[in-house]
């Protein structure tokens, strides 16, 4: 026996994997599960596909260009980059109530805030709240690093120098007179970048922290000064600074201003008259940009998008007429089985 | 590092005095790794950096760190290629130290165990002086005698070596050194414990070495293939990059130079500087095309499937303990593709053991019994006849004289160590047979002198006085021998084939010829080589005068040949008849199953065979290879190259009436070189040709002539040829045809042609290792080969292919991606994705499902592939992967890609969550389309598996699981208050993987992409599906059945006599009664092609069976019941990538 062991000493262990024989699902697509899955996946896309569509429907938007490109547009005037400090009003109506919570945003065109460049100039580490990063920013923000007297730039970089600085005021007209419809501010940027992503030096008062640093070159206040109303809402945990500071993924991108969602427009915009006065800062025209305001309630899926929705029935649609079309071949061409494989 | 071998090339001296003036110039010492401890770093970095795929990411990274060009991190260069050469240094330092091992086994010599020197002295010192000196000298002469044929078998390795012709001259006398002294490294002594030698060249010099030293690298052709597609793929690299560059430098000139406004450049405005650094940022961002994971993956795989290998137990032979090894890890997928494969005959397809079968003696025919009543007998015959042991018992005495004959009529020598232990050194395994079968009946040969065979019968110690051996010679195609009985009677004994016998006996005879005719048919029958036997008593006086007139003959200097001839002729006649022989040449288990598994798999055998044309043709029947049914088999045995040519074109127009020459069906393919298409025959032939035909055929004028006609039969046997000519077959197809070869065999003169071969199988198990060493695969046995080539070659090219098609569509998906988004982001060099996930795609969350793949996946299980041995055609036909293939694949990704990026931005367009903020941001933008794209590829790999084991399926769910939980984990807040600068992507996942949009957003694009794929595939199956599809589709409903057993359809063919038992060169029986033992052995007819001696057999160094076949043709044909394969009928396999 012992030298039986002996003699198969090089014999290969017989399980099942040194042998290949793990047991195995072999999974074929075959008839019987082809076409039926494709009936069955037609039929659910199609379903989510009315649901999306219906939803996306339902959502309400408005949207209006204030570029000013146009001669008859109320912001002609402002287009002109020579002209400073201009307001213009932008006058609209809406005939039936704008449900829920509206949403304001502000949209920009064929900016590339994507742009590789643009998108790697900022400091995360001096965005969170690192002083040393305060005196020498690092140098990804170049060529908005230092000022032209070598001062560092707090905060530093392309992305935080250029953040929109057009601001809007809104106000209903009823029987002449206009109504502040109050935009609510706050939280309208992630919880993450609100609470960690960002933060401040912890020095009070915050202006300190900025002693020998320069506010960016377009802003027309420093960091710590952006929100005069609610101290809270500044340095860079201000609110605007946060939804600008998240880039667009695309050139033609929209983002939060305000709720409205407070006092009597806290159901939605009734009926009426408004007037959108307009701070008129941020040139686009040079690089052929488009500005533009948006109003839009939202739904489970979000903000107005047709696309999924179509998307989904086309596809159900698809899906179902192929199923037709293989079980019309399948029917017709299967391969006999009679001579099914050679040799059997 | 080193070791020391135990012996090299050695003159054979008589003076043993010779050795104090030795002094040794080169140490034996043998230095055959490449790296040591301290060196192994540098060196095997400088190495790896030489691989240009290596070197290109280098580069990358270099590129990396210019910041105008940086588009990715460094570290997304970085820790690939760490993590890449880190596993290439494992592998390359295991094998460096494997090699050591390897080597540490070549020591084939067992009686000497260190450097011979010592042993020389060692054994000079104490027993040569207790030597009877004629004992001495005769075992010296022996030695020689055996170690001369063991070179033979060397020098014949190499024809083209010069052989060594100096002098030695020392205390005034020359002492010639030519071949005959020489002993080579790896030479085995026999019949003597020692010898007096002198160390010629030592360590790195001898001649093993430096042959060793010439391995070539082999390639598959996948290999090649994927350096083509590398190359194509930098020029798409390059093309990709180019048209970014180009549309950077527009978009500069049109938007960007306004964008400037919140984008200042300090270099200027220059779109043409800026489309030049754009083109190196995309470079750097789409080298994922190229993909550095890519060749360890494929390495990784090889080394997997040829582990498989090592481990399959139905490749193991447990009578020698052997299991499959893989020498080779890096030709796996070329056993896929296998069109031709060229075999040696002897120890390959047949054991080379011949064993005593049957016989017949006085008109009686016995088959086959214990032997425990003679003490001599050798415990390994076997021979189950009763009757027979019974008439040995009654004292028959024709019985007891056709055993006599066969004890004492040959040229074998024995050598008892110990009483009662014999050791017969037979010049060919027939005689050893036939010696040993008379030692189990109790007629023992026990040992020879120059004029004397001693003999034990029936347990009476008898010597006989030898008076002469009339030795065999391919003409005489017999042997006798005269002896005088210790009762003083004279007596010739003769053996020799039947034919030549019986025309020399006497009438008397002439009734028990007629029943020994009919044995011998039943014999041959069975393809058995048999012996007829034949004696007669001699009168004294006409012997002494016969004597005479052979003394003088063999005195004389002209014509001593024919005259010697006529005296035996005269004396051979009146011959009286014994009985006949019947000895099995054993062919291996299973081979004529192999052959006829391997000839459906469409696989084209060439048998190339040292043998004698009758021989291999022999073999060729009785395993299967030339068929009964076979349409014609035609014999090329031209001696000038008019004659061959003409052979050869005969036997083209009868395979191929319709002649079209004049368009050859060939195409050029670079430097000049044609590639010669296969041709349509009109049926099933076969080719025989001969070593001197052969010889002409393998010239330049003629090669194609051959090659064409050649490649037209299902099988060709080439028959005396020698190895140079077995490696320039070899290379003649891998040149005109482009095929897969592979070359089997055993011993050293297979070598040339398994280094020639694709791929070379070494039979392993028993002696010889030459043939083992320089192969890819080795296993025991030929049966082997079919298991080797139709399931774990056809699995590593499935696997292989699988892998190559599903590792370049997932990541040209990846990259495209990032081209599509090139037109939305200024052409920036802007990533899609996260650096982390590209950094992490290819190493962590597609790396191990693709690899459970391609180590696991089979279409239909190895019992299966052997029931359709069709399912190898595919790979022959470079079906699975291909550049057709591979431009599917680029199709199915550019789909793909399209899909990936234009869902999500539509689907991300002015969106928002459901709560109103942002999620059309970048970063979820980033983060939906990668989990798009992972969701994608697995699924895609879902469908390309066909083989769902608990692994695999652990291996996709594991990944996509460990893509979420690194993804969150990267995400999280904690990695970004460690390092905020490489963690920017903080809360992303969080915040938009919440939305239901998100979700229904990656549903719609993995349905999407996987779709059309589905309907094509199904679609496929049903119109016309491939040979696979086919065989899955027919087993899906018995998957769980037992497979039915194998159909062995194999039967003997009809009565063709097989030739008789005589293989040995003829010249033996001289070295055995001259005295002279020194005399070279001639060699046995044209001196061309010397009789190939080995150094494997059971028998001695010189055995190698061949034999005659008298009748030639099959006498009868069969009506055949050998399946025919209907595998033509099928139209060929399809590429089912899409």
């Amino acid at each position: 026996m012992v030298k039986e062991e002996q003699e198969l000493a090089n014999r290969p262990d017989n399980t099942a994997f040194t042998q290949q024989r793990l047991p195995a699902w072999q999974p074929m697509l075959s008839a019987g599960i082809v076409i039926p899955g494709f009936v069955l996946i037609g039929l659910a896309f199609i379903g989510i596909g009315v649901a999306l569509f219906v939803t996306s429907r339902s959502i309400q938007v408005l949207e209006f260009d204030y570029t000013g490109v146009d001669q008859n547009s109320p912001c002609f005037k402002c287009s002109d980059p020579k002209v400073l400090n201009c307001v213009c009003n932008l006058n609209f109506s809406i005939d039936s109530l704008f449900k829920g919570t509206v949403f304001f945003y502000y949209g920009l065109s064929n900016y590339y805030q994507n742009f590789r460049k643009y998108g790697v100039s900022k400091d995360d580490v001096q965005l969170s709240g690192d002083l040393t990063n305060f005196k020498t920013p690092s140098d990804t923000c170049s060529p908005y690093a230092y000022d032209s007297n070598n001062q560092p730039i707090v905060p530093c970089g392309s992305i935080a120098n250029s953040m929109f600085n057009d601001a809007f005021k809104l106000y209903q007209i009823i029987n002449g007179t206009n109504t502040l419809v109050p935009f609510d501010g706050k939280g309208i940027a992630w919880w993450t970048d609100y609470n960690i992503k960002y933060r401040n030096p912890s020095i009070t008062p915050l202006k300190n922290a900025f002693n020998n640093t320069v506010k960016p070159i377009f802003w027309s206040k420093p960091a710590y000064e952006l929100d005069t109303s609610d101290p809270a809402n500044n340095g860079f945990i201000n609110q605007n600074f946060l939804v600008w500071m998240r880039r667009a993924a695309l050139p033609n991108f929209r983002k939060l201003y305000g709720r409205i969602n407070e006092g009597d427009y806290a159901q939605g915009l009734p009926a009426g008259n408004y007037s959108l006065e307009i701070a008129y800062n941020y040139p686009v025209l040079s690089f052929d940009g488009r500005k533009k305001v948006v109003f839009s309630n939202v739904s489970w899926m979000g903000g107005k998008n047709e696309f999924l929705g179509i998307a989904y029935l086309v596809i159900g649609s698809m899906c179902v007429f192929m199923s037709i079309v293989m079980l019309i071949v399948y029917a017709k061409f299967k391969f006999p089985e009679e001579d099914g494989v050679p040799g059997h | 590092m080193t070791f020391i071998t135990h012996m090299d090339l050695i003159i054979i001296l008589y003076f043993s005095h010779f050795l104090h003036s030795f002094k040794p110039l080169q140490t034996n010492a043998i230095k055959t790794s490449k790296y040591n401890p301290f060196t192994f770093l540098p060196l095997n970095l400088f190495e790896q950096f030489q691989r240009i795929a290596n070197a290109y990411f280098l580069f990358l990274l270099v590129l990396q760190v210019i910041p105008q060009i940086s588009s990715l991190s460094w570290f997304t260069t970085v820790v690939p290629l760490v993590l890449v050469l880190t596993v290439t240094a494992a592998k390359d330092a295991t094998d460096d130290i494997v090699s050591k091992c390897v080597l540490c086994t070549i020591s084939p010599l067992k009686n000497f165990t260190t450097w011979i020197l010592d042993v020389l002295v060692h054994k000079t010192n104490k027993k040569s002086t207790q030597r009877n000196p004629y004992v001495f000298q005769s075992y010296i002469n022996y030695t020689h005698a055996c170690l001369n044929s063991s070179f033979h078998s060397e020098y014949n390795l190499k024809p083209a070596v010069s052989p060594l012709s100096r002098t030695l001259t020392y205390a005034g006398q020359k002492y010639p050194l030519d071949n005959e002294k020489i002993l080579l490294r790896g030479c085995t002594l026999r019949n003597t414990e020692w010898c007096f030698g002198l160390v010629l060249f030592a360590g790195p010099e001898t001649k093993l070495m430096q042959n060793s030293g010439k391995t070539t690298f082999k390639r598959t052709s996948i290999d090649r293939l994927m350096n083509v597609l590398v190359l194509c793929i930098f020029g798409f690299l390059a093309f990709m990059c180019t048209i970014l560059a180009i549309g950077n430098c527009f978009w500069e000139m049109n938007e960007g130079s306004q964008f400037m406004v919140f984008l200042p450049r300090q270099d200027g405005n220059n779109a043409a500087f800026s489309a030049f650094l754009t083109f190196w940022s995309y470079v750097i961002i789409l080298n994922t095309v190229v993909p550095i994971s890519l060749y360890v993956s494929v390495e990784i795989i090889r080394l997997g499937n040829s582990f498989y290998i090592d481990w399959d137990r139905k490749m193991y032979f447990s009578r020698y303990n052997t299991p499959a090894e893989a020498r080779t890890t890096t030709l796996n997928e070329e056993l896929g593709q296998i069109k031709y494969i060229f075999s040696d005959k002897t120890g390959t397809l047949t054991q080379n053991v011949m064993t005593f079968n049957k016989c017949s003696i006085n008109g009686k025919s016995y088959d086959t019994v214990d032997f425990s009543f003679n003490p001599l007998a050798d415990p390994r015959f076997m021979f189950h006849d009763h009757a027979l042991v019974e008439a040995v018992k009654l004292e028959d005495p024709e019985v007891h004289a056709f055993f006599r004959l066969l004890a004492l009529c040959h040229t074998v020598m024995a050598e008892e160590k110990k009483e009662g232990e014999l050791f017969y050194q037979a010049q060919s395994p027939d005689e050893g047979a036939l010696v040993t079968a008379a030692r189990n009946f109790g007629f023992v040969f026990r040992s020879r002198t120059p004029d004397s065979v001693s003999i034990v019968e029936m347990g009476e110690e008898r010597s006989y006085e030898l008076l002469a051996i009339l030795d065999f010679n391919n003409v005489r195609k017999r042997m006798s021998i005269i002896v005088r009985s210790p009762e003083g009677k004279l007596c010739l004994y003769c053996k020799g084939a039947d034919t030549i016998i019986y025309e020399r006996l006497h009438q008397s005879c002439s009734k028990l010829m007629d029943v020994t005719t009919e044995h011998l048919n039943e014999f041959a029958g069975e393809g058995l080589r048999t012996l007829a036997l034949a004696y007669k008593n001699l009168d004294e006086e006409y012997f002494n005068q016969w004597k005479q007139r052979h003394h003088e003959a063999s005195t004389e200097l002209d014509n001593q040949e024919s005259k010697l001839d006529e005296l035996y002729e005269e004396i051979e006649k009146d011959l009286l008849l014994l009985g006949a022989t019947a000895i099995e040449d054993k062919l291996q288990d299973g081979v004529p199953q192999t052959i006829e598994q391997l000839s459906k798999a469409n696989i084209k055998i060439w048998v190339l065979t040292g043998d004698k044309q009758e021989t291999a043709e022999n073999i060729g029947y009785s395993c299967n290879l030339l068929r009964e049914e076979m349409n014609d088999v035609f014999i090329v045995s031209g001696n000038s190259p008019e004659d061959v040519r003409q052979e050869l074109r005969n036997a083209r127009t009868s395979m191929k009436p319709v002649e079209d020459s004049m368009f050859l069906p060939e195409r050029t393919l670079g430097k000049g070189v044609k590639l010669i298409a296969d041709e349509l025959v009109n049926g099933e032939y076969g080719l025989v040709i001969n070593g001197h035909s052969l010889a002409y055929a393998l010239e330049g004028s003629m090669e194609l002539e051959f090659l064409r006609t050649a490649c037209m039969c299902k099988a060709v046997i080439c028959c005396r040829v020698t190895p140079l000519q077995k490696a320039q077959v070899v290379e003649l197809v891998k040149k005109y045809k482009q095929a897969v070869t592979l070359a089997i065999g055993d011993g050293a003169n297979d070598v040339s042609m398994i280094k020639a071969a694709h791929i070379g199988v070494g039979i392993s198990g028993q002696e010889g290792m030459q043939a083992v060493l320089s192969s890819d695969y080795s296993f025991a046995q030929f049966r082997f080969l079919q298991r080797l080539l139709l399931v774990h070659g056809r699995w590593s090219y499935l696997r292989m292919c699988k892998f190559l098609r599903y590792f370049f569509y997932k990541n040209f998906t990846f990259t495209f991606v990032h081209f599509w988004y090139g037109f939305f982001c200024g052409f920036s060099a802007q990533t899609v994705y996260d650096e982390w996930f590209i950094t992490l795609y290819n190493l962590v969350y597609t790396a191990l499902p693709v690899l459970g793949m391609s180590l696991f996946d089979q279409d239909v299980n190895d019992v299966w592939s052997f029931q359709y041995p069709q399912l190898y055609i595919p790979g022959q036909l470079n079906l699975y992967f291909s550049k057709k293939a591979f431009f599917k694949c680029a199709l199915h990704s550019c789909y793909s890609s399209m899909v990936l990026f234009f869902i999500p931005y539509a689907a991300m367009h002015n969106t928002v969550r459901d709560d109103g903020k942002d999620v059309a941001d970048y970063q979820s933008f980033a983060l939906l389309t990668q989990t798009c794209l992972l969701f994608a590829v697995t699924i895609q790999l879902g469908l390309e598996m066909s083989y769902w084991t608990a692994v695999n399926t652990f291996f996709v769910l594991g990944s996509l699981a460990m893509y979420f939980a690194v993804t969150f984990t990267m995400y999280s807040n904690g990695m970004f208050l460690i390092l905020p600068s490489a963690f920017p992507f903080i809360g992303t996942a969080r915040n938009s993987l919440n939305q239901p949009n998100m979700w229904l957003t990656i549903l719609l694009t993995s349905i999407l992409c996987v779709l059309p794929v589905v309907t094509y595939r199904f679609l496929f199956i049903q119109l016309c599906p491939t040979i696979n599809d086919k065989v899955r589709m027919d087993l899906l409903p018995k998957q769980h059945l037992p497979p039915p057993p194998l159909r062995t359809r194999i039967r003997r063919t009809s009565s063709r006599r097989s030739g008789y038992a005589f293989s040995h060169a003829q010249g033996y029986g001289d070295l055995v009664t001259s005295g002279r033992f020194l005399r070279r052995p001639a060699l046995s007819g044209s001196s061309g092609f010397a009789n190939i001696g080995r150094t494997t057999t059971g028998f001695s160094p010189m055995g190698r069976s061949a034999g005659y076949s008298p009748t030639g043709r099959p006498q009868n044909a069969k009506v055949p019941d050998v399946e025919v394969t209907s595998l033509q009928m099928y139209r060929t396999v399809r590429d089912p990538a899409f």
